[in-house]
């Protein structure tokens, strides 16, 4: 599928965050790359429907999505949160073997608030990577990942990319170039 | 601060000397005035009128009606809080229209809504009437308060995941709720109990622990008055532990 952007425009009290921005998006990874407080979140706020643009159009399809928080249910262990989202949808097998490739199936059942940052940024994509959608959107993914683990995500993130556009939104050049990335420069 | 919560506690030591007390109290009221006895009774007089009451059909009676008039009131409003807000969680119109009314019931003395109520209702039907009226702010109030906790980043991610409401009732909203939920229905089972055995009191419906209260009174029967408040302590604490015990399997059921 194709994701297209045209002509959107969002200020907060008359402060302008995107300025009449226009991209298209194919299957592949598409870094969007913007210094702090430029609209990055914000396009992605847009783009999944939680907020209105004040002017322009977005391709209105079913997302997934790691956000720039981890936005995991604290109470609920891994299994459970993967639960929450999925339901009877939630296939098992599948869930164990990616939680298994990010160093994840060795949870012992210990509920979310008892993860490290990394844990919880971890299965914040497991969630993103398994819920049905056309489009991913990847909101600083890596925050708080070590080398290994960053590397085990990128190559998960590069499979989905394969079947659907996933945008991602990094300070790091770095994982554009390991992603082969299409870079759009807010 | 931990060590001024360890010492706010009930201790038998307390407990003997402050008994100990009352029983000295009432020798000597007894000692001064030739019926001084009536005055302030001892607690072992006390004790031995709630060991003959306990026998009788009547004192069961009196528990059964006034505890199934206040507990049913006390159900009656939890359920109608609960219901109302939500409601106003979804409508700024219905939490306006509720804010009078609910600031009305906080404020006027509940002497004044009893006489009133006793206008309209049945004296049998009061207590249920002001245990109901007395319940409905702390319980409306902390549940509207439990759903507005609700995490909004959660909220967020459940709608961009397309999570259906009965899965974010039970893994967002019960979770921010419960603990809300819980002080409320705390504290307004002690206000229930107050409340309703007042209302009964004025009231005086035939064969209530009210009625039994302001009978001690007119016939200064001290012991029958320790006895019954003694009973109506009891029953508002069982009732109590038991609806929160009840209130945190049902939430261990329910949460996800």
């Amino acid at each position: 599928m194709e994701l297209r952007v045209e002509h959107l425009c969002k200020a907060y009290e008359g402060v302008s965050v995107l300025r009449d921005v226009t991209f298209t998006a194919g299957n592949g990874v598409t870094c969007i790359m913007a210094p702090s407080g430029t609209g990055k979140t914000t396009l992605l706020r847009i783009l999944l429907g939680l907020e209105k643009a004040d002017s322009g159009s977005v391709t209105r399809c079913r997302w997934s999505a790691v956000f720039q928080e981890d936005r995991l249910l604290p109470h609920l262990n891994a299994m459970e949160n993967l639960r929450f989202v999925l339901g009877d949808q939630l296939d098992e097998a599948a869930a164990n073997a990616l939680l298994e490739r990010l160093y994840l199936a060795d949870t012992g059942g210990k509920n979310v608030r008892d993860f490290s940052g990394g844990m919880k940024r971890r299965l914040a994509l497991v969630r993103a990577l398994l819920a049905p959608s056309d489009a991913l959107a990847l909101d600083e993914p890596f925050t708080g990942l070590d080398e290994e683990n960053r590397a085990r995500c990128l190559a998960v993130i590069q499979e989905a990319a394969q079947a659907k556009p996933v945008l991602l939104v990094t300070h790091d050049e770095e994982d554009a170039r390991l992603l082969n990335a299409t870079v759009i420069r807010l | 601060m931990k060590k001024a919560t360890a010492h706010n506690r009930i201790r038998l030591w307390a407990v003997v000397v402050w008994l100990l007390l009352w029983q000295g109290a009432s020798m000597v009221f007894a000692r001064l005035w030739p019926h001084g006895h009536l005055l302030l009774s001892s607690p072992v007089e006390a004790l031995t009128r709630l060991a003959e009451l306990s026998v009788t059909v009547a004192f069961w009676r009196a528990v059964g009606s006034s505890a199934a008039h206040i507990f049913g009131g006390f159900l009656l409003s939890c359920a109608l809080g609960v219901v109302l807000a939500a409601a106003s969680a979804c409508s700024c119109a219905v939490q306006e229209l509720l804010y009078p009314l609910v600031a009305a019931v906080k404020a006027v003395p509940v002497v004044s809504f009893i006489i009133l109520a006793l206008v309209w209702l049945d004296a049998s039907q009061l207590s249920l009437f002001i245990s109901a009226l007395m319940v409905f702010p702390p319980v409306y109030l902390n549940v509207l308060a439990g759903i507005g906790s609700a995490d909004a980043q959660l909220l967020e991610m459940a709608q961009v995941f397309r999570v259906p409401f009965s899965r974010q009732l039970r893994g967002i909203y019960l979770p921010a709720v419960l603990p809300h939920f819980r002080s409320a229905a705390s504290l307004a089972l002690g206000l229930c109990w107050k409340a309703g055995l007042a209302a009964e009191v004025i009231g005086l419906p035939v064969g209530s622990m009210g009625e039994a209260l302001y009978n001690a009174k007119v016939y200064y029967e001290t012991s029958d008055l320790f006895a019954w408040t003694a009973v109506i302590v009891v029953i508002s604490l069982v009732f109590e532990k038991l609806f929160l015990y009840l209130v945190d399997w049902t939430a261990g059921k329910a949460v996800m």
